[in-house]
């Protein structure tokens, strides 16, 4: 008995497993399918022509560029004023912390689409044109609170020695932040700009709602799937996939090798009490 | 920066301002537009006015509250399932993965790395009347000859399962992750069971990232509406497809607004409800 329960719970996980990853397979899988007809839904055999041929349906290439250039002018907004947010909000105590918090916590607690009713309202009332701008204001905005998240988690457990230890070499505020804590926060802020990016090259909801007649790769697929679906638009999603993927796994082996250099002691030169007293026996 | 220096207590306020001037003029004002439209009549082609008309959201209410319901109905369910597939999954993780803990947890994540609206298409592969699942289940007479999965809830409760289960698997994979096993040597110690030691010690600790699990795959399955379109019929549509239908296809806007607003108030309503049971502090970490 016991032995059969010690497998139970690997064997749940592997099929969980399963089921979190069967789509993704049958997304690449199909991307290498050559259907007969228009739809895309029974497998008919091999082939790499969508792969070769990826932007040979109109209008594919032109939303594959817009998602991208949206999604890095959205991200490096947001990640800047995501970083400000954050930086104040760790660091310093004033009036209105909590109502600040509350602000920026309330964008992620709200269903995207009551977010994108209510930019596209704002715009209709204000006769703003929907295009390439609004849907960047509307990314910007859901994207910041996420980067806020992202780097107050990391500040909080930042180690304040090195700027002080700047700070009385004589650096002023200006250095020590510009030589200190942004080389120390950049990872933190690599990975909240992944995220931002990730979020905003894959929204729909909001997008649908305040693009106009600007189409991003998600508003494609949409407009494909009231008709048939081509291969080719598994092919641009396996590669989005392939291209995140990556980037996650470097993300995470960089953090990996970064949290371990940052614990490794001091070359012998410079033996510092501190670290003397927290080495842990080998 | 001299000035700076001298003023100190100013810079927070600049470190703020240009975030919290887009979050107020991007989220709030947009929420005022949307209340003021919610209080007009009139029709697209006339003209809408503003006139206090607090008869759009009862007429939104009596008109659909069935997809109100349904909403609410599939969310739950939803997160409930998420919840039960995710649980044990993330504490096999957490406990037993050993070294490949991140590899595994980056598997969890993938499916957020295709394409939500293409992620969706391929349960319409997997469900397909044709395809493999819809025949097994045939074979085994759970389904009849000519039962299927598309376009029954159980396909869009199950595109809904599937978008949002890394939501509610991380938070809880965090809080398990911090469990500290002193905690449980101790509960063996003391001649806990491994069912007593999971019960007492592991799932209470677990608790916040089930909550904060919870709220994250609710809020956003509620206000759905694409598992409804691509896998359902209107006969499984949710609040989001009327929304959506009325904001962008009928241009009602008083009743979209009307109706985005009472989805925005039961949800916020559900979530002062469990910030009340677990602390603020938690909800907005």
């Amino acid at each position: 008995m016991r032995r059969v329960r010690r497998y139970v719970l690997p064997a749940y996980a592997l099929l969980a497993f399963v089921y979190l990853l069967l789509p993704i397979g049958v997304v690449i899988l199909f991307s290498f399918n050559a259907p007969s007809g228009r739809f895309n839904y029974v497998w008919e055999g091999f082939t790499l022509d969508n792969w070769l041929n990826w932007d040979a349906v109109p209008g594919i290439r032109d939303a594959v560029i817009k998602s991208l250039e949206l999604a890095l002018v959205s991200t490096i907004a947001a990640t800047v004023l995501g970083t400000l947010l954050a930086l104040a909000i760790v660091r310093h105590r004033f009036r209105g912390r909590g109502a600040t918090n509350l602000l920026i916590f309330l964008p992620m607690s709200t269903p995207e689409i009551v977010l994108g009713a209510s930019l596209l309202t704002l715009y209709l009332n204000m006769r703003i044109v929907t295009g390439f701008i609004t849907i960047f204001i509307a990314h910007v905005l859901f994207i910041v609170s996420y980067i806020v998240v992202t780097i107050k988690a990391r500040l909080i457990d930042f180690d304040r020695h090195l700027e002080e230890a700047a700070a009385d070499l004589g650096a002023n505020e200006w250095t020590t932040f510009r030589k200190v804590t942004l080389p120390l926060l950049a990872p933190a802020i690599l990975s909240a700009a992944l995220l931002g990016f990730a979020l905003s090259i894959d929204d729909f909801v909001i997008t649908y709602f305040v693009s106009g007649p600007t189409t991003t790769f998600p508003l494609f697929v949409w407009g494909a799937a009231r008709v048939a679906v081509p291969p080719q638009v598994n092919v641009v999603a396996s590669a989005i996939f392939v291209v995140a993927i990556l980037v996650a796994l470097g993300n995470v082996l960089w953090g990996l090798r970064s949290r371990r250099t940052a614990l490794e002691p001091m070359p012998q030169a410079l033996p510092v009490p501190e670290q003397l007293h927290h080495a842990e026996p080998a | 920066m001299g000035w700076l220096h001298r003023h100190r207590s100013v810079t927070p306020y600049l470190l703020l301002l240009p975030g919290l001037a887009w979050l107020a003029l991007f989220f709030l004002v947009p929420l005022g537009f949307l209340g003021y439209q919610s209080l007009q009549t009139g029709t697209f082609e006339s003209g809408y006015t503003f006139d206090w008309a607090f008869s759009n959201y009862w007429d939104a209410l009596s008109t659909y509250h069935e997809q109100f319901v349904r909403s609410f109905a599939y969310a739950g369910i939803a997160t409930l399932v998420a919840l039960l597939v995710s649980y044990p999954l993330v504490y096999w993780i957490a406990f037993r993965a050993g070294r490949w803990k991140n590899v595994f947890l980056l598997l969890i994540v993938a499916p957020l790395f295709v394409t939500y609206l293409v992620r969706t298409l391929a349960w319409l592969n997997i469900l397909a009347d044709e395809g493999p699942v819809v025949g097994a289940l045939r074979d085994l007479h759970i389904l009849g000859p000519e039962g299927r999965l598309l376009a029954t809830p159980v396909a869009v409760v199950a595109g809904i399962t599937y978008n949002f289960l890394p939501f509610m698997a991380l938070p809880i994979y965090v809080s398990l992750e911090q469990v500290d096993q002193r905690l449980l040597e101790a509960a063996e110690d003391l001649y806990a069971s491994a069912r007593q030691a999971f019960l007492r010690v592991t799932l209470p600790l677990s608790a916040p990232g089930i909550v904060a699990g919870t709220l994250l795959t609710f809020i956003p399955a509620a206000g759905d509406f694409i598992n409804a379109q691509l896998l359902g019929t209107p006969r499984q549509y949710m609040v989001g497809n009327v929304i959506q239908s009325k904001f962008l296809e009928l241009l009602d806007y008083p009743a979209a607004a009307a109706l985005s607003f009472i989805l925005m108030a039961l949800i916020l309503v559900a979530l002062l409800v469990y910030a009340r049971a677990v602390g603020s502090e938690r909800l907005t970490g």
